[in-house]
């Protein structure tokens, strides 16, 4: 009988883990939250594609200025994007010990993932600088508007996540994050790998395919 | 006490099964780690690639090829879709398709394939 309660506490336990811990019920059987940011992911495609290929096709119209061939350094780029590459495993990290309820380990995984991301925002914006010194701005020509676009939004969703990882640190160390903390800090893996895999095409078609 | 002994001795057991195999909570950290060190050589060959003087279509098709199987290899393993339930794969990949499919489209309008 008692072998019974226990087993059935230890079931509802697992369901409640199933369930995004006290999240929403969902007629799925699966996390609302976790549902909701994979369609977010899902959408943020859409934004991404296009950025894309507007690029794609802007990139030979150097009306003036600088074209891509004269500005790229791609060993610098090479070593931002190892930077954002390590980030994402930073990220799993702390998704893994956050798993294990290893708070420490988590806020130390979480924290590196952030400094690693600014480090890669820091960058962006030296690259920014140095292209606009070397004579391409948003205006110059219609590979400037596009080139800034694209990778200013891609830049400023590492932003985003950067802020939501320190946000999350900061909670984790007061203790005041509702519910089950692994689902939180699986919620903003997924959008750092998100930010991360977009980069991934970034990188390849806008630095190193030749234009 | 030897029966506490024994329940200590299979906690053990069980504890160091958990360690090496992460197996209550997915793949182990080494193994993310691995991954990840594929990874960074993926992308050193793709950057070399670009070195090397290949002919351009060929290192276009390279640089693609490269590029899938590490975003591929990023979704099913970092963001777990590989062992998390198969809606969520619909979800991310359809959407992934719809603005592959519609931009394909609207650059075969602009005749970007033409030239």
């Amino acid at each position: 009988m008692s072998d019974a309660v226990l087993d059935h506490a230890a079931a509802a336990h697992d369901d409640h883990d199933d369930h995004g811990g006290h999240g929403a019920h969902s007629a799925t059987g699966l996390s609302n939250n976790k549902l909701a940011m994979w369609l977010f992911l899902g959408s943020d495609c859409l934004l991404f594609g296009g950025l894309i290929s507007t690029y794609m096709l802007y990139r030979g119209r150097v009306q003036e200025g600088p074209n891509p061939n004269s500005l790229y350094n791609i060993p610098f780029t090479s070593v931002s994007s190892f930077v954002l590459l390590m980030s994402s495993l930073t990220m799993v990290l702390a998704v893994t010990a956050a798993k294990r309820r290893d708070d420490r380990r988590t806020r130390i995984w979480l924290t590196t993932t952030a400094l690693l991301g600014a480090a890669f925002v820091g960058a962006q914006v030296f690259e920014f600088t140095s292209f606009y010194r070397r004579g391409l701005g948003f205006t110059t020509s219609l590979f400037g508007s596009s080139f800034y676009t694209l990778t200013g939004f891609h830049g400023v969703h590492v932003t985003v996540g950067v802020i939501m990882l320190l946000s999350v640190v900061a909670i984790l160390l007061r203790g005041r994050i509702p519910g089950d903390k692994a689902e939180v800090v699986e919620l903003i893996g997924l959008y750092w790998h998100f930010v991360d895999i977009v980069w991934i095409i970034i990188f390849t078609v806008v630095y190193l395919i030749p234009s | 006490m030897a029966t506490n002994t024994a329940l200590d001795t299979s906690h053990d057991d069980a504890h160091h099964v958990d360690a090496h195999h992460g197996d209550d909570h997915g793949p182990s950290d080494r193994f993310f780690v691995m991954v990840a060190v594929a990874l960074a050589i993926m992308t050193l060959v793709e950057v070399l690639a670009t070195e090397v003087g290949i002919p351009a279509p060929w290192t276009t098709v390279f640089l693609l090829v490269l590029m899938v199987i590490k975003f591929l290899t990023v979704t099913s393993l970092f963001m777990h879709l590989k062992w998390d339930n198969k809606l969520f794969s619909l979800l991310f990949y359809t959407g992934l398709v719809l603005s592959v499919g519609v931009y394909v489209v609207a650059l075969a309008c602009f005749q970007f394939f033409a030239g």
